[in-house]
């Protein structure tokens, strides 16, 4: 084994050692709430103007990989849940989907499970989303919107929390079904809070997307085109408010997402360049929406076509033990953040995986941040990174 | 033009570079190939710049530790291509002792990232790389912690006995 002298970390010492005279080390994070987590941003700076950004990550980083290798496909579901704590149902419905359909499940699941997984998963998403737009709104100066957002999210909150038993981290999605089936009035309780939901929406609209303060603010600021996105390996809201339609969940259409009516809403660049912070907010906004239209199609499922029943039993499919032959797969779906993916390599006759990869949308979608900022002042800094909406937990897993 | 599928992705790739793409699969419908790290910067060039193909779209970079192999390190790059809708797995082994491969940086700046925590946690080193530093770990850190030989956690702590944990 070699431990050559690293070059790159004595090139960085250098650069950091040998600052011109009016240059400034600042650095932003880790404990700032601005940068969403523990997230630590050195900036080098000429007065106001960023010329430079070196992020630092790992501060949350809990060996996800590590640990999977070391036990069973069931026992990983909780920590998946803890990568993007934000939407712990899609983390796991991910990886769900993954082991069933290296067991060959993925035909047999009943649809009532596949309709309350995308039911909780949407839920989730639009928890997720208002998470980032609220907090979007408070690094650029907007109190009301954080306080609304929260306000809504503690009603999906509460709901998973009954359907499942905890607030944030669920364990909800089980390889081959679910947890339990989802609580009696359930499916009455999510349309109420459906039809409270959607003037609050016409709301938010009011207050942010049209508010004149946070489109000078956003509109024309880290623009970021079509071909860099790419490039850079973007993915989620971030390739689509560039302007390229790409939804997992219509180009892989996985799950029930075939039989559901949705629109996938991309940048437009209504308020300046196609791919601004602006249409990052917006596309993020309108896919609250869109999700709001998911779930009321499935409540119409879950309520008429697959309804409960008293012989139901979600933990039907449920393996006593994975058992799977030596293959890969990669298995990937369309999270709040972007394209997150397990790439399993299995052994033979083990329900333990050789290997486990995570692929955290979040941690590719923060590697542009470095391109996104040169030359920005530090007030935009904090507009794009909270445009970029990272989970920390996924960034370093 | 029809549609790019795995047959006429394969019969490209073979009539580009023959014999030097080996133990092709397909397993669930994705095209997989085995290259030498010689090899890994032209096909991955190839595959992004072909105007037929366009794997313009590199979704991830990451390594496998297989400690019984001679080549015991195997990096795997997955490309995925907008324009068909196809992806592709490419797979190169490496030594363990000496991992040193070509950098993708050169083609994707997203591969940056991605390149720096394959480092960070198995040891590749990337040539030519533009900021080979680690990651998500320290950077006074010394092993390098997905490797099999690198335990999960310290077995000389006292206070993590099983007995605590009614184990």
């Amino acid at each position: 084994m070699i431990f050559p002298v690293n070059a790159a970390l004595e090139r960085y010492r250098e650069r950091m050692d040998s600052l011109e005279p009016e240059e400034m080390v600042i650095n932003l994070g880790p404990q700032h709430p601005s940068t969403h987590g523990v997230l630590r941003l050195e900036l080098i700076t000429d007065g106001e103007i960023v010329k430079e950004v070196i992020p630092h990550m790992g501060y949350l980083h809990r060996c996800f990989e590590k640990h999977a290798e070391s036990m069973n496909y069931g026992k990983t579901i909780p920590f998946t849940d803890r990568m993007d704590y934000l939407a712990s149902m899609n983390n796991s419905h991910g990886f769900v989907m993954g082991v069933e359909r290296m067991l060959g499940l993925d035909q047999k699941i009943p649809k009532r499970i596949e309709y309350i997984r995308v039911l909780v998963c949407e839920l989730n998403r639009i928890a997720s989303h208002l998470i980032a737009i609220g907090t979007y709104g408070i690094d650029i100066g907007a109190f009301t919107p954080f306080m609304w957002c929260f306000r809504d999210r503690e009603h999906i909150m509460n709901m998973l929390e009954w359907a499942s038993g905890s607030r944030m981290l669920y364990n909800y999605i089980w390889i081959g079904g679910l947890f339990y089936d989802l609580p009696i009035g359930f499916e009455d309780r999510c349309g109420e809070f459906i039809t409270y939901f959607k003037p609050k929406l016409k709301e938010l609209e009011a207050l942010l997307t049209k508010n004149q303060i946070f489109i000078s603010r956003t509109a024309n600021i880290g623009v970021l085109p079509a071909d860099v996105a790419i490039n850079y390996g973007c993915s989620g809201p971030m390739l689509r408010a560039s302007g390229i339609k790409w939804d997992l969940r219509r180009v892989d259409n996985y799950s029930v997402y075939p039989e559901i009516e949705f629109d996938i809403p991309t940048g437009k660049g209504e308020m300046g360049h196609i791919g601004d912070c602006w249409d990052r907010y917006k596309v993020r906004a309108d896919e609250v929406a869109e999700s709001v239209r998911i779930i009321e199609q499935c409540l119409t499922k879950l309520t008429h076509e697959h309804k409960r029943t008293p012989e139901f039993d979600p933990r039907a499919l449920v393996p006593k033990k994975v058992n799977l032959k030596a293959q890969d797969y990669y298995v990937r779906a369309e999270n709040p953040k972007g394209e997150l993916g397990f790439y399993f390599i299995t052994q033979e006759k083990s329900d333990i995986p050789k290997r486990v990869k995570s692929r955290g949308p979040s941690f590719n979608n923060l590697s542009v941040i470095s391109e996104l900022s040169k030359g920005v002042l530090i007030s935009d800094l904090i507009a794009i990174l909270g445009s970029i909406d990272i989970v920390l937990g996924e960034v370093d897993r | 033009m029809d549609k790019l599928t795995n047959n006429r992705l394969s019969e490209q790739l073979q009539a580009r570079f023959a014999e030097r793409i080996k133990n092709t699969s397909e397993p669930y419908g994705l095209y997989t190939i085995e290259v030498t790290k010689e090899d890994i910067l032209e096909v991955l060039e190839y595959l992004k710049t072909d105007p037929q193909l366009q794997f313009n779209y590199l979704t991830d970079i990451t390594a496998v530790h297989y400690p019984e192999q001679a080549l015991s390190i195997a990096v795997v790059y997955h490309l995925h291509s907008l324009v068909n809708n196809l992806r592709i797995r490419i797979k190169v082994y490496i030594d363990g002792n000496y991992p040193a491969i070509p950098t993708a940086t050169v083609l994707w700046n997203g591969a940056n990232w991605m390149e720096r925590e394959t480092y960070d946690f198995f040891g590749v080193q990337f040539i030519g790389h533009p900021d080979l530093r680690r990651i998500l770990n320290v950077d006074d850190m010394e092993a390098f912690p997905m490797r099999k030989e690198f335990p999960l956690e310290d077995p000389n702590r006292v206070d993590k006995k099983d007995y605590f944990f009614g184990r």
